[in-house]
């Protein structure tokens, strides 16, 4: 099959092509020489020097701050939105709902960014709040677009639920909320700490937003990195940039890596609960089984 | 049996009164006790925490009004309502609102003073008067500064779609067909770039690409240029950035589609003597609709407001319409025609959106 040899090659060569760029700015981080593009060496003075840089680490620990409050937010936020995309199939204005959950996914952000300052400059002027822009209403803006990405990633897992165990719990009397508490949440834990990590990640890295709805005085670390960024390019910028990649890389290792644990889980507990009933009396037919993508 | 859920039933307000409890105690004790230094140490003086608890008061007595409102209106019950009042409030405050207060500052004239605008509508004299300034469009249209920088965005992410889908369909049709095992690993892979910042990875390209950068240095050495390329701050860079940043997104909703197809159809195909080809043609493809839409619209519609990869990467000749909304914004201060700008952005763009919504409430749906 000769296509299929070249969809493979592609697959190396765009793989090459994402990862290169990133690569050589991480080496280029431990280059000792001053200019950027003259190699002198290896060096890690320049993460020494970050330490050093005090409206540096004040930008990165506003950053760490809101991207935890953006994270937590967002996913309980995005859970409610998944929940009702898959659970709740009709009500009034049940379109506007889904637009309004997935649109945050693609609008430009400096329409989103734009709007939501003027919402604020509104506001203050209405009701006296906020008085001054800075961390909250950077975290407000950021949790509005992560709880979309929550809401994608967990309403895939809840669809996938069997809805079966949770109107067990119902007919044995148990209330809604406590269905949900002791059963679904347990199940889509996975997803949820993904739908976490995402969030953390989304919100350190995001320039535009911060940029429109913070005030003075609240820089975040994209902000500080882009308006040193817009001079050229400086070996401090590379170290500060490689070690966004490492916190990303590992944000997004251990999201994929509770994602594969749980399925990897289910799957051996399905496996075990259809060996258990082909032994006894098999009195239902048995869920199908998911068909494996098929092999080239 | 189902029994509509009383949002004040008796747990309801064992839970209510403890709160009160809580709440009576705390401040109690702030006035009196060394909790008060607790406070104190948190930086929160006694004013503080009352403006505090009258702040959450009144959020949760909206919330609780919205939800029994909603579920009138939607016939869900109370319980249902206030979940989906959580995230329907929320968006509708901070997401739907917001356009229309663009849609009104649009209309509005700029203006020494904090905001930089004037109020739309004023009431004097028993004269409601709404003046609408239409001068912002008009502006928009006399200057063609801003009609060339539409049709440059609309130019850079048709391209960079048609790009983006020519690289990442084979990307995706392969990974859709690796083993199971190395799936995991690709899509991780292919994932965490969408989760770094896009300034990290345009800046990376700033380094490759300038004048004095590896990309020239390499070709000088092998001897296949004399003169450095200028390819930074030219629209080749910004073409380059986008397909670099966008197409993970691409790839991502492709795969999801791909990797479903059933392989039963192309192996029914062949056996009756069709080519591989034709089959890619008249099966694969059709059937990948689907994902070939929301990838399409995924880098489409952000491309068109994109700023920073034509800020970072773009030079004189790069004119897009995210960057001229940012300069009107923060350069000019010109609040009103930015406004203008972001209205025509997002009438331009109401089009893909519907159809990524419509696309997305299908995927949603169609395995329910």
């Amino acid at each position: 099959m000769k296509h299929f040899r070249l969809t493979t090659f592609m697959l190396w060569a765009g793989l090459l092509f994402i990862y290169a760029p990133m690569l050589i700015l991480v080496i280029y981080s431990f280059n000792a020489s001053k200019l950027v593009t003259v190699w002198g060496g290896w060096s890690v003075k320049w993460y020494a020097g970050l330490l050093d840089n005090r409206q540096l680490m004040g930008a990165v620990m506003r950053s760490l701050e809101i991207a935890c409050y953006t994270a937590i937010a967002a996913v309980v936020l995005g859970t409610m939105a998944a929940f009702v995309l898959t659970r709740i199939p009709q009500f009034r204005g049940r379109t506007l709902f889904g637009g309004l959950v997935t649109a945050p996914l693609v609008m430009p952000e400096v329409i989103t960014g734009l709007s939501l300052l003027l919402l604020f400059v509104a506001m203050a002027q209405l009701i006296g709040w906020p008085q001054e822009r800075g961390i909250v209403t950077i975290w407000i803006a950021h949790t509005t677009f992560c709880a979309s990405y929550v809401a994608i990633v967990v309403s895939a897992r809840l669809r996938e639920l069997d809805l079966s165990i949770e109107e067990a719990a119902m007919d044995l009397g148990a209330r809604p909320w406590k269905v949900f508490l002791l059963i679904t949440i347990p199940m889509i834990a996975p997803s949820l700490a993904a739908g976490g990590m995402m969030s953390f990640a989304l919100s350190l890295d995001d320039l535009v937003l911060a940029s429109f709805v913070s005030g003075p005085g609240s820089t975040t670390l994209p902000m500080e990195v882009f308006s040193a960024v817009r001079l050229g390019v400086k070996p401090e910028i590379n170290a500060v940039a490689s070690l966004i990649l490492l916190v990303v890389s590992i944000f997004t290792f251990f999201a994929w890596f509770f994602a594969r644990r749980a399925e990897e889980k289910r799957k051996r507990a399905i496996q075990q609960a259809m060996e258990a009933e082909t032994g006894g009396q098999s009195w239902r037919p048995q869920p199908a089984p998911v068909s494996p993508p098929s092999q080239g | 049996m189902s029994k509509l859920t009383n949002p004040l039933n008796d747990r309801g307000i064992v839970v209510v009164a403890a709160a009160l409890v809580i709440i009576g105690a705390v401040t109690l004790l702030n006035l009196i006790g060394p909790a008060g230094t607790f406070w104190q140490a948190l930086g929160l003086s006694i004013n503080q925490i009352c403006t505090l608890l009258v702040v959450l008061a009144t959020v949760a007595a909206v919330y609780v009004g919205v939800a029994l409102l909603f579920s009138r209106f939607s016939h869900l019950n109370p319980g249902r309502a206030a979940v989906v009042s959580g995230p329907f409030l929320w968006l509708f405050l901070f997401f739907l609102l917001p356009f229309f207060i663009v849609l009104k500052i649009s209309f509005a004239e700029a203006d020494v003073a904090i905001p930089p605008y004037t109020e739309i509508y004023s009431y004097a004299e028993q004269k409601l008067e709404i003046i609408l300034n239409l001068g912002n469009y008009l502006f928009l249209t006399e200057d063609e500064l801003y009609l060339a920088a539409y049709l440059g965005s609309l130019k850079m992410a048709a391209i960079s779609t048609i790009v983006c889908l020519l690289i990442g369909y084979p990307m995706a049709y392969a990974m859709a067909r690796a083993k199971k095992e190395s799936q995991t690993t690709l899509l991780l892979l292919i994932m965490m770039p969408t989760w770094t910042a896009i300034l990290i990875r345009v800046y990376a390209w700033m380094g490759i690409l300038s004048n004095n950068g590896l990309l020239n240095g390499f070709l000088l050495d092998i001897g296949l240029i004399d003169t450095p390329l200028q390819i930074l701050n030219t629209n080749l860079a910004v073409y380059i950035g986008v397909v670099y940043s966008y197409l993970p997104f691409m790839i991502l909703p492709l795969f999801a589609n791909l990797v479903k197809h059933d392989n039963s159809l192309l192996e029914a195909a062949s056996d009756l003597g069709s080519s591989n080809l034709n089959n890619f043609w008249k099966i694969t493809v059709p059937l990948s609709k689907n994902g070939i839409i929301a990838g399409s619209m995924l880098v489409f519609i952000p491309v068109v407001g994109e700023f920073v990869i034509p800020e970072l990467l773009g030079g004189p000749e790069t004119l897009m319409i995210g960057k001229v909304l940012w300069q009107e914004f923060f350069n000019n201060r010109d609040w009103p025609v930015a406004s203008a700008l972001a209205v025509v952005m997002l009438a331009i763009l109401i089009v893909p959106i519907i159809l990524f919504n419509r696309n997305q409430a299908k995927e949603l749906e169609g395995k329910a």
